[in-house]
């Protein structure tokens, strides 16, 4: 795709590159605002919290190898805390940077939680098991409105505090020396910025020695074992790590929706999360970061296309759009994955897996 | 101790059903080391066309029993071949792929077949015609209806058959084989494509005819039913140790009990902190329970630790 061994060599090129990705970022709302309105900017933001799960899920599965399909609850966990600390359901009102950390570490320890129990399976074994625990997350969030009343059942929590720093709340536009700045602008910047973040820390995870060991463990755990890894504690620290991250996700995406109920937090949402990390190229950041980004454009694309495409055609909508966007999303699953079975930029050491084993 | 026994009933009904699903995991598994995801949405395909064809001729006057097998026979040869189809398209190009590239394609012909049939069958519920008698008999203080009782015999009798087919005929030693080492079952003359195509097409009739019992057990069908119920089923194969067709078996018929009893007592054990709602967190606890103590399923072999 892009020639990053070229970029390497030359300092110069890579500054530049950088730069114009940066600009890029910075004036990517602006841009789609502009063109396509405020419903694409919405994605947008979206996208930009997808991709955070994205990579949290990428360091369970990519780097270590363990196959989590209920990491959706961690999302869940970090979200129903942003509305239980911050919304009129218990009359707290925190601030959001007491909260995010908070959700991260709840989200972590629910991630140790998961993991202890689970270090000695492997594969498919571990995959129903995490399953298993995320329908149950799911269950209780579900129905814990009695005898308590902690999580309002299926009817959620609405109601919940924006994000505010102070007494800027990003919900309403922000003036800037004269200057106002929309709402879902104000939520693309700072989704950007911990966006960024996370990518930062986890590429600099990535080759970090917690980073090699993790690749270690997916390789062969045995083998990293016998090299004297402590593979129970980085196992879990690849749960722990990678919660944490959903953790914040979730946080932002209570905030951001001022309202949350179990049915964002189903299995299918875990499901779609992993196709994100499988698509765009398990293990490698930038490859996660376009299936995150994909993923989440193309159904909206199809939602938007399914309807108007078949008015044009036919003069009249003959199929169910809903279904038509769905019907299309899962045969592009499949035919990318049965065109590029490493995903779409996979990592270059899963390539060469793939090639030797092709062989 | 009527209740005790109901549950029981009810949980043999369910496990019967969730067994004949989770057999056509477990095939799979077994000889292709894959999570055929899409399973549960073939049993829904199954349920369907069943119900689709038992409605148009609920007013012929044909007897009930001939109606519901007229049902299952055009069931079965759709869902053997969109088994067979989903095989051919999105694993077997992919069977030399890395070990998750199938399991999103499995993803994505799930999402294309619940879709599917939302565009054939549109989204509301099919209420399933009462073309089969009711009786009701008692057992122990229990009721148990004809059709339950049917079920639960004819589970057991595909279920009966499938051993005999795995291991009596040349079909089911070419499957063994090929579940032990698809290579060298290819030197020995095993033509494993076909084997492969065969196993995914007895998976599916048994979905059909699972299908065809949820949909006439709860008098009701729908395009999103293959979803909960794979699922359940897959947890049934696994309970039991994945790959294993005797552990499916009892796996489903375990699951089955533990949901209707969980259901059944879970308020009384928690003193009624817990409701009949929380049956399923009740199924995954006692699934992560065993697993933790036997991660390879109740009846799985042991696998070593690779060297």
């Amino acid at each position: 795709m892009i020639d990053f061994a070229a970029l390497k060599r030359d300092r110069r090129a890579a500054l530049a590159a950088t730069a114009g990705l940066g600009v890029l970022l910075a004036l990517a709302p602006f841009l789609i605002g502009a063109a396509a309105g405020a419903t694409w900017l919405r994605i947008l933001d979206f996208a930009l919290l997808y991709i955070m799960l994205a990579l949290g899920l990428n360091i369970v599965v990519g780097f270590a190898g363990l196959l989590d399909m209920g990491y959706i609850a961690f999302y869940g966990v970090g979200a129903y805390l942003y509305a239980l600390l911050a919304s009129p359901h218990f009359g707290l009102h925190w601030p959001v940077w007491a909260i995010l950390p908070t959700g991260a570490l709840v989200a972590g320890l629910f991630g140790v939680l998961l993991g202890a129990p689970t270090l000695r399976l492997r594969g498919d074994y571990l995959a129903i098991v995490t399953l298993g625990f995320g329908e149950i997350i799911r269950i209780f969030l579900n129905n814990l409105n009695a005898p308590i009343n902690i999580t309002n059942g299926p009817q959620g929590i609405s109601g919940i505090d924006p994000i505010h720093f102070g007494s800027v709340s990003l919900a309403k536009p922000i003036d800037i020396f004269g200057f106002s700045l929309p709402s879902l602008h104000a939520y693309y910047y700072l989704f950007l910025l911990l966006a960024l973040g996370i990518v930062f820390v986890t590429i600099r995870l990535e080759n970090s020695r917690i980073g090699r060991a993790w690749v270690a463990i997916r390789e062969d755990e045995i083998a990293a074992k016998a090299c004297g890894i402590n593979t129970r504690n980085i196992k879990l620290l690849a749960f722990a790590m990678g919660a944490s991250f959903g953790g914040v996700a979730g946080g932002l995406f209570a905030g951001f929706q001022a309202f949350v109920s179990p049915e964002s937090f189903s299995l299918m949402e875990s499901v779609m999360v992993l196709c994100m990390v499988v698509l765009g190229g398990m293990g490698n950041i930038f490859g996660v970061i376009l299936g995150g980004a994909l993923l989440t454009i193309l159904p909206e694309v199809f939602r938007h296309s399914a309807g108007p495409v078949q008015q044009a055609i036919f003069g009249k909508v003959l199929l169910d759009p809903e279904a038509l966007r769905m019907l299309l999303f899962g045969l592009a699953l499949i035919v990318v994955m049965l065109y590029r079975p490493a995903g779409l930029w996979p990592s270059t050491r899963r390539r060469q897996e793939f090639k030797g084993s092709a062989a | 101790m009527d209740i005790f026994i109901q549950q029981v009933i009810n949980g043999l009904v369910l496990g019967s059903i969730y067994a004949l699903v989770a057999l056509g995991y477990t095939m799979v598994y077994g000889i292709m080391g894959l999570i055929n995801f899409a399973h549960g949405e073939v049993v829904m395909i199954g349920a369907m066309v069943a119900l689709t064809v038992i409605s148009m001729l609920s007013d012929s006057g044909l007897p009930g029993i001939v109606i519901a097998l007229i049902g299952l026979g055009a069931a079965l040869p759709v869902c053997m071949g969109t088994g067979f189809a989903i095989e051919r398209i999105a694993y077997r190009p992919l069977r030399r792929a890395p070990k998750l590239a199938p399991l999103i394609t499995a993803i994505g012909v799930s999402i294309v077949l619940q879709n599917l049939a939302m565009l054939i069958w549109g989204r509301n519920y099919h209420a399933f015609p009462p073309i089969l008698p009711t009786s009701e008999h008692e057992i122990f203080g229990a009721t148990i209806t004809g059709l339950q009782i049917a079920i639960i015999v004819i589970a057991a009798l595909m279920m009966a058959g499938l051993i005999l087919l795995v291991q009596r005929t040349k079909l089911g030693r070419a499957m063994r084989a090929t579940a032990e080492n698809p290579p060298i079952a290819q030197l020995m003359g095993v033509d494993i494509n076909r084997v492969i195509s065969l196993t995914f097409v007895i998976g599916s009739a048994l979905a059909a005819v699972a299908g065809l019992m949820v949909s006439a057990n709860y008098s009701i069908a729908h395009y999103y039913m293959g979803f909960i119920l794979g699922l359940k089923a897959f947890t049934a194969a696994v309970l039991g140790g994945i790959g294993n067709i005797a552990g499916a078996m009892l796996g489903g018929i375990l699951l089955g009990l533990i949901e209707s009893l969980g259901a059944g007592y879970i308020g009384d054990l928690t003193g009624g902190f817990l409701g009949s709602h929380y049956q399923d967190v009740f199924a995954f606890f006692v699934l992560i329970c065993v697993l933790v103590f036997r991660p390879s399923g109740l009846v799985g072999e042991k696998v070593a630790e690779r060297a």
